[in-house]
């Protein structure tokens, strides 16, 4: 396997060295730990704070900007950060009105933000968190709260940046937060694996022709392992599933991401929005806006999710606010 | 009885942290196997910011300042999962106890037993769930057996209990971490966590016979 690294243990510190120094314009490095921060971070208002594992770039890291994160935690490769790259992080963009952190639903990320919430929390900080678990293949919706976060992620970022900037309370923008959370769901399909960077072995085994629907970024067994189909068999049988999970009705508004995981192009990408797209026309359902990208990612991995966030009427205000930051840019509407 | 002071017990750990560094190639070897072989490299962090923590430490007269200390500087610097856990191995036991100056053998079979309760809680992992608590539950249990035992008992009985424990979880499937993902595919390999507890009591059990006095005062 070939991989553009140098040595295994300086991949996260050469990562974050060369990310932060080719977007100096808008980022920072904090200055002892792993924490990207923003420049023009917001001033007087609820701080959002995002963060996780390594190496599913752009997530998180990328989603610090305007309109998004003031700042990303950043852990090693597919490893929460620590409770001390969190807490310095969050005090380096802390205005006083409160720390929001949007993370994804992985038992590392829990046990370390909670531990730095207490911490924070001990030093007169304000904290609250909302974790991402969109990934209905992951869990059954008895236990939604078992799920994975994946590429669901993005648009609860952007709706937290948003209500952020409205100038909302800790607990609004919590709230709203949570809405978007409630909203958003989505599902993959795997057909290649990733790498896990310095150690030359792929994250999981798939044959040559197999696929397996619902595996999770990191290898997580999924909900049917199968052989490779066409496009339109694979979009339809995530819509399907994604739908049975979330019903949207004859006339809701929705925002869909599709997202590669890693090798999947925008070719690829392109060819399973057709399909979606005919499949929402078909049921009605109103598509607000769309997105082809690869923004949470597993390396090299093969395969994509889909993700759709139900609107409302509040939901849709705040996902109309303008954004940008290098990897994840909206025009307001 | 024998006892440690907080001067030796910061020796203790000051060894055990070299040790662990050491045992780095072994670490990322187990994990790369059946996780995603950072473990190795979290730990070194996590005992290089032991060793700065402990060596700059406030002169004290509590020898749990030292465990939670250790604790501490675990938790604050490695991350994922492991990094909490190994946070409360040293840690949770330390947590509101009474200052003592001296720690006898009762005491650290204490500590480790509320640190085995909190990891377990925490972590919800039991017995053969391919964990850490594989080899320190063992541990405990093994040290709790030993009669008026000076601390180079201790450590042996620990060390023996944690290292077949963390052998035995070639049998096991994961219930937890990464391993989980690898299903049956994960038996035959050890867990690093759980040989981690084991360098760690092997690490005291070197410590005590080399600075240790032999054999308790009756």
């Amino acid at each position: 396997m070939k991989k553009i690294i140098n040595a295994a243990d300086q991949v996260v510190q050469e990562l974050m060295t060369g990310f932060v120094s080719a977007y100096e314009r808008y980022y920072e490095k904090h200055p002892e730990v792993n924490g990207i921060i923003y420049r023009n971070r917001r001033k007087n208002k609820v701080s959002l704070v995002v963060g996780g594992g390594s190496g599913h770039e752009p997530l998180f890291g990328g989603f610090v900007g305007k309109g998004m994160a003031d700042a990303a935690a950043c852990g090693n490769i597919f490893a929460s950060p620590d409770p001390g790259t969190i807490c310095e992080t969050a005090k380096a963009v802390d205005e006083g009105k409160g720390i929001l952190f949007v993370y994804g639903n992985y038992a590392g990320d829990n046990l370390n933000f909670d531990a730095a919430e207490e911490i924070l929390a001990d030093e007169g900080i304000l904290t609250a968190h909302v974790r991402v678990w969109d990934d209905c293949a992951s869990a059954p919706p008895e236990r939604t709260e078992d799920r994975r976060g994946i590429a669901g992620d993005v648009f609860v970022i952007k709706i937290a940046g948003a209500a952020c900037d409205a100038g909302l309370t800790l607990d609004e923008v919590k709230t709203v937060t949570e809405k978007a959370r409630n909203h958003t769901r989505s599902i993959g399909v795997a057909t290649s694996p990733g790498s896990i960077p310095g150690l030359n072995k792929p994250t999981f085994e798939l044959g040559e022709n197999e696929i397996e629907y619902g595996m999770g970024l990191h290898g997580e067994p999924g909900i049917k392992r199968t052989t490779m189909e066409p496009a339109d068999v694979l979009a339809e049988t995530l819509y399907v599933n994604l739908l049975k999970d979330m019903p949207v009705e004859f006339g809701n508004e929705v925002c869909v991401l599709i997202n590669g995981l890693g090798s999947t192009t925008i070719l690829e990408l392109s060819i399973i929005y057709r399909k979606i797209r005919e499949l929402l026309d078909r049921d009605g359902v109103i598509v607000h806006d769309a997105e082809l990208k690869s923004l949470c990612t597993c390396q090299e991995m093969g395969g994509f999710s889909v993700s759709i966030m139900k609107l409302d009427t509040e939901l849709k205000m705040y996902y109309d606010q303008p954004c940008f930051t290098p990897y994840y840019a909206k025009e307001g509407r | 009885m024998e006892t440690l002071s907080v001067k030796t017990l910061k020796e203790m750990i000051l060894y055990l942290a070299d040790q662990i560094i050491e045992c780095k190639p072994l670490l990322t070897e187990l994990d790369s196997a059946i996780g995603d072989g950072d473990h190795g490299i979290g730990m070194e962090k996590g005992f290089l910011k032991v060793k700065e923590k402990i060596s700059v430490m406030n002169p004290s007269e509590n020898v749990y300042e030292v465990f939670a200390t250790t604790g501490r500087a675990l938790l604050m610097s490695m991350g994922g999962a492991s990094g909490v856990m190994f946070g409360h191995f040293f840690a949770a036991g330390a947590k509101n106890t009474e200052p003592k100056a001296v720690l006898k053998t009762e005491d650290f079979v204490a500590l480790m037993q509320k640190s085995l309760n909190i990891i377990k809680e925490t972590g919800k992992a039991e017995l053969g769930d391919k964990t850490m608590v594989d080899a320190l539950e063992p541990a405990v249990m093994a040290m709790k057996m030993q009669d008026e035992p000076s601390f180079l008992d201790l450590f042996r009985s620990a060390e023996s209990a944690a290292k077949e424990g963390a052998e035995k979880t070639k049998e096991y499937q994961a219930k937890h971490g990464r391993a989980i993902y690898l299903m049956e595919r994960a038996v035959g390999h050890q867990d690093p966590g759980a040989t981690s507890v084991w360098i760690i009591f092997r690490s005291f059990r070197e410590f005590a016979e080399k600075h240790l006095p032999d054999k308790p005062v009756a």
